[in-house]
């Protein structure tokens, strides 16, 4: 099974892979409050806040323009609901969809570019999230990756044998599918044979201590103090 | 000598409604090595399914003393070793360590503790050397000894291996054959590759329909189904 960028860059050993999991949630957490709850200057406080992540990215030894690019996958959903309020005479609001939409992206790309997924869930089972949540998140995660696998292989074949008509890619998007649905089973069936209940259990752990405490009230302070900035100035 | 696994009468039918097992009766004694023959579709793999309880039919299956049953599961699971055909489902974690290591977490190891044993797995099967690697940037030998070293660290009973020579190169089959006529556990190895399956066996059981058709020595079973032991 193959594993993308993201899964790479979150192996990481940089100062912001070393901190704990939970520091650094509630840390997107206060990030994204103060984005979502922005009125006022927005396009100041999304520059601010876009540099405070490009210096993330810079830590976490993460391409910062990698990163942007892939954060870009947002854009075309919210793009369609801004192009509506542009439409219905909304500027503003469009402005500050796309805006918003971005930067969560870019945010939560930091967080899971800098935390192995296992480690992530770890912490959101602390915070009482739902167990069967997780689990559903971390199935996701791990088949989303056996569904590219599958559709690569089917590409590669079908370009030795000349390449794919669009009625013929058709049919071979359920066939994707069932193969799919089919590896996803054999899986489970080899997870299950080895104890799987339900819990994905990390085999790295990064115990809370003082310097997350300082982490955390640094990411979380510098975008509350952009906020605080950028509505004081006129 | 104490049984391993002791099956009597087990059915076990598809939801398609293929009938795949036709009351199945099978022995296997500790230190034991048996290899599993017959035609694909015979139904070996379906069997060896349900003596780790992923497939549950009709009949009695005794493993290690215990009935494969729902409350038995758990620790049936932590004593049969299920060694899948194709490595590419068992090894789902990002790196082979955490994927050595899952069963043992799931075990209710310390990370600490599963990290060390993960480890002292992989060198058992030479792989100590891979530890961070990915495990699909791996060939298709070193996939197979790492999914070995998956099961090998939850240290089970049985071994049961599903065509475990496939994507082997010849001496990968070797040093797989090496490793595993030195352990100690009795062993369920379900193979079409004859040579291999005389290097690890001497007792065999022939599958034909879902039913056992013949037992008995390797080579007598085989020359009675016409399965010769020249490499390919």
């Amino acid at each position: 099974m193959s594993y993308n960028a993201v899964e790479e860059w979150s192996r990481g050993s940089s100062p912001l892979h070393r901190r704990a999991a939970a520091a650094k949630l509630f840390s997107l957490t206060v990030f994204l409050l103060v984005l979502a709850t922005a009125q006022r200057r927005l396009p100041l406080l999304a520059g601010a806040l876009a540099l405070i992540l490009i210096a993330g990215f810079q830590v976490a030894s993460i391409p910062p323009l990698a990163a942007m690019w892939r954060a870009a996958a947002v854009l075309p959903f919210t793009g369609l609901f801004a192009v509506m309020s542009w439409m219905s005479g909304n500027p503003t609001h469009a402005v500050e969809l796309m805006l918003k939409s971005y930067l969560s992206a870019l945010t939560v790309l930091l967080l899971v570019g800098t935390t192995p997924i296992p480690e992530l869930l770890g912490s959101l089972e602390l915070v009482k999230a739902p167990r069967f949540l997780l689990t559903v998140v971390q199935f996701l995660y791990r088949y989303l990756f056996l569904v590219v696998d599958e559709a690569a292989h089917m590409r590669a074949a079908a370009a030795a044998r000349g390449g794919m008509t669009f009625q013929a890619a058709s049919g071979a998007l359920a066939v994707l599918f069932v193969r799919s649905h089919s590896r996803a089973e054999a899986i489970h069936r080899a997870m299950t044979a080895r104890g799987f209940d339900g819990r994905f259990r990390p085999l790295f752990e990064h115990p809370f201590g003082a310097k997350d405490v300082q982490f955390a009230a640094v990411a979380a302070g510098l975008p509350l103090l952009a906020r605080v900035l950028t509505d004081w100035y006129r | 000598m104490p049984a391993v696994v002791e099956v009597r009468g087990l059915r076990y039918r598809y939801p398609d409604g293929t009938e795949a097992l036709k009351g199945i009766d099978f022995d296997l004694n500790e230190g034991e090595s048996v290899a599993l023959l017959g035609p694909n579709g015979s139904g070996k793999s379906t069997f060896a399914l349900h003596l780790n309880g992923l497939l549950r039919g009709q009949g009695e299956v005794r493993v290690c003393g215990m009935d494969v049953t729902g409350a038995s599961l758990r620790d049936v699971r932590r004593k049969v070793g299920l060694v899948f055909q194709d490595s590419d489902t068992q090894l789902f974690m990002p790196t082979v360590l955490e994927d050595v290591a899952f069963g043992l977490l799931n075990q209710g190891l310390s990370p600490e503790g599963a990290r060390k044993t993960a480890q002292t797995a992989l060198e058992l099967v030479g792989m100590g050397r891979s530890s961070e690697r990915g495990p699909h940037h791996l060939s298709a030998g070193e996939k197979k000894r790492v999914a070995l070293a998956g099961i090998l660290a939850l240290e089970p009973d049985l071994l049961i291996l599903d065509e475990p020579t496939t994507f082997l190169d010849p001496p990968g089959q070797r040093a797989l054959a090496d490793l595993l006529r030195n352990l100690p556990q009795a062993k369920i190895l379900i193979t079409h590759d004859m040579p291999f399956a005389r290097a690890i066996c001497s007792r065999a059981v022939f599958f034909h329909e879902g039913c056992v058709a013949a037992e008995g020595k390797l080579e007598t079973v085989a020359a009675r189904f016409g399965w010769d032991f020249s490499t390919h």
